[in-house]
């Protein structure tokens, strides 16, 4: 069964008179270990897309099915409950608690789980490690250089153990070669079996991924596989 | 539950001390609500509980009784009175009187000439019985004697305070005074005994009584206070409707008409210094709990910029799955946590300057705060801190994950 599958997705805004077609008709269905990327200049509707697909936003109609679940009958309160199982969240600007230290920050989303301080920190720990990321710890975000702010973001999205990680232009605050050890971890993280959603507008980064979604205008323009990587489960 | 108020209350402490100066000023109203409010109980609790002490050693078992006429027959020239004669009636009939006495208050001038130094004070006529009756213990000297009363002898017993005006010795017996353009020789010095709300004790003169009404003239209207101690097995109140009894028959009352004198009980003016203190207490305390209210507004006002400010912050951990309540708790808990640390910070506070008030003014007595007044200034911070904690911390929680997400 597909992990994620939207059936007649859209997403209207009313500006004045004028409504906005976001999303216009959205077919897809997203497998377990897919490596996808987004594409599309802006305006073309991938921000909506992944708003609604991180369950941060609900589609104006259509039916969205997160791992066998309905979610457009939820409240907010349920939605932040599959945000905090279901989906590691990764954002262009990082997006840390900058008061919280590197661990601070990983241990949070268990906060919500009512996990204990001991065992939190034990799996934040390990998540840090997983990133490269395990002496710096104590660090907090103005501490650290982008890239490794990155880490931390990732690792925060990691600890959860997530069905989906959903990353918003990841490299877009970064320089090159910080880009390309982002894109490496990515895919190391791709071979262990997570399922990758990117959102980009740079080519370079959807070369990394297994299939390429183009949006324009609100809807599939292209969806193509490039690779046999994703495999059925 | 549990667990998520352990949580918030952690995050909610980090918050507190990471925005250090800006926490301490936030709570500087809620500081300055509860320490005035501590100041002003812990004065007036303290004057209330000495009062209660000055008048035990009193004696609780002491009446007077005093003419009473109200304002309205005043205004028709009628005055009602308490005669020697209706002393002398007590006496012979009432049971359970241990002592009695006369008291005459100098209706002239009060005023007492040594050598070139002149006073005004309170010119007493009274028996040997005052002694008893009213607890004064001699410093030197004696007090007035019986034999003083039947031969209407010029002596005059008087409190320290009179010695200090005049400027007379250490020792002042057998020095002569001059009242109401009479010598009168000074036999015995009182032991101070201190003040009542501001008043000396010890501003008095006291003369034999049968001199005194000679000195007034013989009025046939004098009008006289009988101070009276009660024996060991007598009841107040027993000997209250005695007393009401007999004079209202020797003034001739109807029974329909109000008594024309009133019995007090050292009691009874405690009661009444009391009822006026506590009045005094909880119409500063109620003005002064205003700036609890404004100190909590100032507290509303901190949190809704923190909101504000941290709108981001609250964005991110939403989209990580805080549900509302986390978020909701989380600002109820610091705007909870400030005020309570205010009202503590304010507790210590108004103590010192209690003490510091009562301790700067002379013989005012010591603060003492009652633990009733700390229940409530640490309940009232923690209420406003609840009350007005509450809107900035929905509107926190309240917050749409992309518009926070977004924010600048």
């Amino acid at each position: 069964m597909a992990l994620i599958e939207l059936n007649g997705i859209t997403k209207y805004y009313e500006m004045g008179n004028q409504v906005v077609k976001a999303l216009d008709g959205i077919d897809i269905e997203v497998l377990k270990n897919d490596y996808l990327a987004f594409i599309g200049s802006s305006g073309s509707g991938k921000s909506t897309m992944l708003n609604i697909l991180g369950c941060l936003d609900k589609p104006s109609s259509g039916q969205y099915h997160l791992n066998g679940k309905n979610v457009e009958s939820l409240d907010p309160n349920e939605l932040s409950e599959i945000r905090n199982l279901e989906i590691g969240f990764i954002f262009q600007s990082f997006n840390l608690l900058p008061r919280a230290t590197a661990l601070g920050n990983v241990m949070q989303p268990l906060v919500y789980r009512s996990i204990g301080y001991r065992k939190r920190k034990e799996m934040a720990m390990e998540a840090l490690q997983r990133v490269g990321l395990g002496d710096r710890v104590d660090h907090l975000p103005n501490q650290l250089s982008g890239g490794q702010r990155q880490r931390v973001a990732i690792a925060r999205a990691l600890v959860t153990h997530p069905s989906i990680l959903l990353a918003d232009e990841p490299t877009g605050n970064l320089d090159s070669q910080t880009t390309i050890e982002i894109m490496q971890l990515f895919d190391e993280l791709h071979a262990e079996g997570h399922t990758l959603i990117v959102v980009t507008h740079e080519d370079e980064i959807a070369k990394h991924c297994h299939r390429v979604v183009e949006m324009k205008d609100g809807r599939v323009f292209n969806d193509s596989t490039t690779s046999s990587a994703a495999v059925t489960s | 539950m549990f667990f998520a108020l352990i949580e918030s209350s952690r995050s909610a402490l980090a918050s507190i001390i990471a925005h250090g100066l800006r926490s301490f000023l936030t709570t500087l109203g809620i500081v300055i609500g509860v320490a005035s409010v501590i100041a002003v109980i812990s004065v007036t609790q303290g004057m209330s509980s000495f009062i209660g002490d000055t008048f035990a050693s009193l004696g609780s078992n002491s009446l007077t009784i005093q003419s009473y006429t109200p304002f309205e027959d005043q205004m028709k020239g009628i005055r009602a009175r308490l005669t020697p004669e209706d002393m002398e009636l007590i006496e012979r009939r009432v049971e359970g009187v241990a002592s009695i006495t006369p008291i005459l208050f100098a209706n002239r001038s009060s005023q007492i000439k040594f050598g070139s130094q002149t006073a005004f004070s309170r010119i007493i006529g009274t028996t040997y019985a005052f002694q008893e009756v009213s607890q004064n213990y001699m410093s030197v000297g004696r007090f007035i004697a019986q034999s003083d009363n039947l031969t209407r002898r010029r002596v005059a017993v008087i409190g320290d305070k009179v010695r200090e005006n005049l400027s007379l010795p250490d020792n002042p017996i057998n020095e002569y005074v001059e009242i109401g353009g009479e010598w009168f020789k000074i036999v015995g010095l009182m032991e101070a005994k201190g003040e009542i709300m501001g008043q000396s004790q010890d501003d008095i003169v006291l003369v034999p009584y049968n001199t005194m009404r000679s000195l007034l003239g013989n009025q046939s209207r004098t009008d006289i206070q009988i101070q009276l101690s009660l024996g060991e097995s007598a009841v107040v109140e027993n000997v209250t409707q005695q007393l009401t009894t007999l004079l209202r028959n020797a003034h001739d009352l109807d029974s329909d008409e109000d008594d024309d004198f009133q019995i007090q009980t050292a009691e009874q003016l405690m009661e009444t210094f009391d009822t006026v203190i506590n009045m005094v207490t909880y119409v500063i305390g109620g003005i002064v709990s205003i700036s609890l209210l404004v100190g909590g507004i100032g507290i509303m006002n901190i949190m809704l910029v923190s909101v504000t400010e941290r709108t981001r912050e609250i964005g991110i951990c939403k989209a990580i799955g805080a549900k509302r309540h986390h978020i909701l708790m989380q600002f109820l808990i610091e705007a909870l946590l400030l005020s309570l640390l205010g009202g503590l910070i304010g507790l210590a506070l108004g103590y010192g300057l209690g003490t510091l008030i009562s301790s700067s003014i002379p013989s005012f007595p010591p603060a003492s705060i009652p633990f009733w007044s700390v229940a409530l200034a640490l309940g009232f911070s923690g209420f406003v801190g609840v009350l007005f904690g509450i809107l900035p911390a929905s509107k926190a929680a309240n917050l749409d994950p992309i518009d926070a997400l977004r924010y600048e």
